[in-house]
């Protein structure tokens, strides 16, 4: 559900980062923080816990410019992906207008990938969304480790519409930005293609 | 499209106008420091009062957090809703409250102000806010039945790539 603002002609998006414990959801957000110039973005909160788990949510504010005399402004936020904060994930996707799956490319954390997914859809549809319908694109993250499942395999397990996808190593930032950026032209499509109120 | 990622939240100018002169009154008669409201999804919808220093975008979102996490909290014990919350800071106080079902009051106030005279004022102050994000709702839903064309309805891949550059 994006606000839209005719009194002070802005678009607000809420796009929400999904993924198992430790895929690199903060981290994604942390580099998109890093390398947004300081007018165009507001303050990173992290609510985390003391051994920097987050606990709740990050969230990171953007403004990335005008777009039909719109300025358009994206909130970023990231669920926390341990198993236990169910609760918490399904109260940060309200009002969610694009999602990213964040998917931990080790060899090990396959079953936490495709258990994520699942709950993903789940607490979508208890919500009455329907992930097939939303704004929704896949980022392969860390594929700089040795021990990584091919990209073929991750696609038959977590891609089988063929929505966006992007290899990335957040850490370094690679694939960050084209993540982003393919969810947000998702999202911009979706109001291009409902008008103003639907 | 149906389902609730079918309805985007509207503000026009008008409502808004008549939502921080309701802000405004209230700020004044609870002698509040600041007075804004935000809809359950984290977007900041107006604030009025002493805002340069703060940071209301962050306000903002950790609000509505704070009424999802609250609101979670009430369902465990079989409650609807909390409708007020209430937290109390050595000099700054904050007073959280729902309007209409659908949208965050948050006033912010300090020893000139007491607690009972926020509540009493925002009481008031919500009966007509309420009122106002109802005609608000209503003629977001006239606009979209019958209502000119949507200014996004033109946007081209290079207005959506011109942002990124």
């Amino acid at each position: 559900m994006s606000f839209i603002n005719y009194a002070s002609r802005e678009i607000n998006c809420k796009i929400v980062y999904y993924g198992p414990g430790l895929c690199g959801k903060t981290t994604n957000l942390q580099f998109v923080y890093q390398k947004t110039s300081p007018d165009a973005k507001g303050k990173m909160i992290s609510l985390a816990t003391e051994t920097e788990r987050t606990l709740f949510f990050d969230f990171l504010p953007l403004a990335l410019g005008e777009i039909r005399g719109f300025k358009t402004r994206f909130h970023l936020y990231t669920v926390p992906g341990q198993v236990f904060y169910d609760a918490s994930r399904k109260l940060i996707l309200k009002g969610v207008d694009g999602v990213v799956f964040v998917a931990d490319s080790q060899e090990e954390r396959l079953d936490a990938n495709v258990e994520s997914m699942e709950n993903l859809k789940a607490n979508l549809e208890e919500q009455g969304y329907k992930l097939e319908n939303l704004p929704f694109v896949i980022q392969y993250n860390k594929r700089d480790l040795p021990n990584v499942t091919s990209v073929e395999e991750l696609r038959s397990l977590l891609n089988p519409n063929g929505v966006p996808e992007f290899e990335a190593c957040a850490t370094t930032g690679e694939g960050v930005f084209e993540t982003l950026k393919a969810v947000a032209k998702l999202i911009l499509m979706e109001l291009k293609k409902g008008g103003a109120g639907g | 499209m149906l389902g609730p990622e079918s309805s985007n939240f509207v503000m026009y100018d008008e409502e808004l106008k008549k939502i921080n002169q309701v802000s405004d009154k209230l700020l004044r008669e609870a002698n509040a420091k600041v007075i804004f409201l935000v809809d359950k999804n984290g977007q900041l919808i107006s604030s009025v009062g002493e805002t340069e220093h703060l940071d209301t975008t962050s306000l903002a979102s950790l609000t509505a957090g704070n009424i999802a996490a609250t609101g979670g909290l009430a369902k465990l014990i079989g409650e609807k809703e909390f409708s007020i919350l209430f937290h109390e800071g050595e000099k700054d106080n904050i007073h959280i409250s729902i309007v209409g079902g659908r949208v965050i009051l948050v006033v912010i106030f300090d020893q000139r102000s007491s607690l009972g005279l926020v509540r009493l004022r925002v009481k008031k102050a919500s009966e007509e806010l309420g009122a106002i994000f109802d005609e608000l709702a209503a003629k977001a839903a006239q606009e979209d039945q019958g209502g000119g064309p949507s200014p996004f309805a033109e946007i081209t891949d290079d207005d959506i790539d011109n942002l990124f550059s």
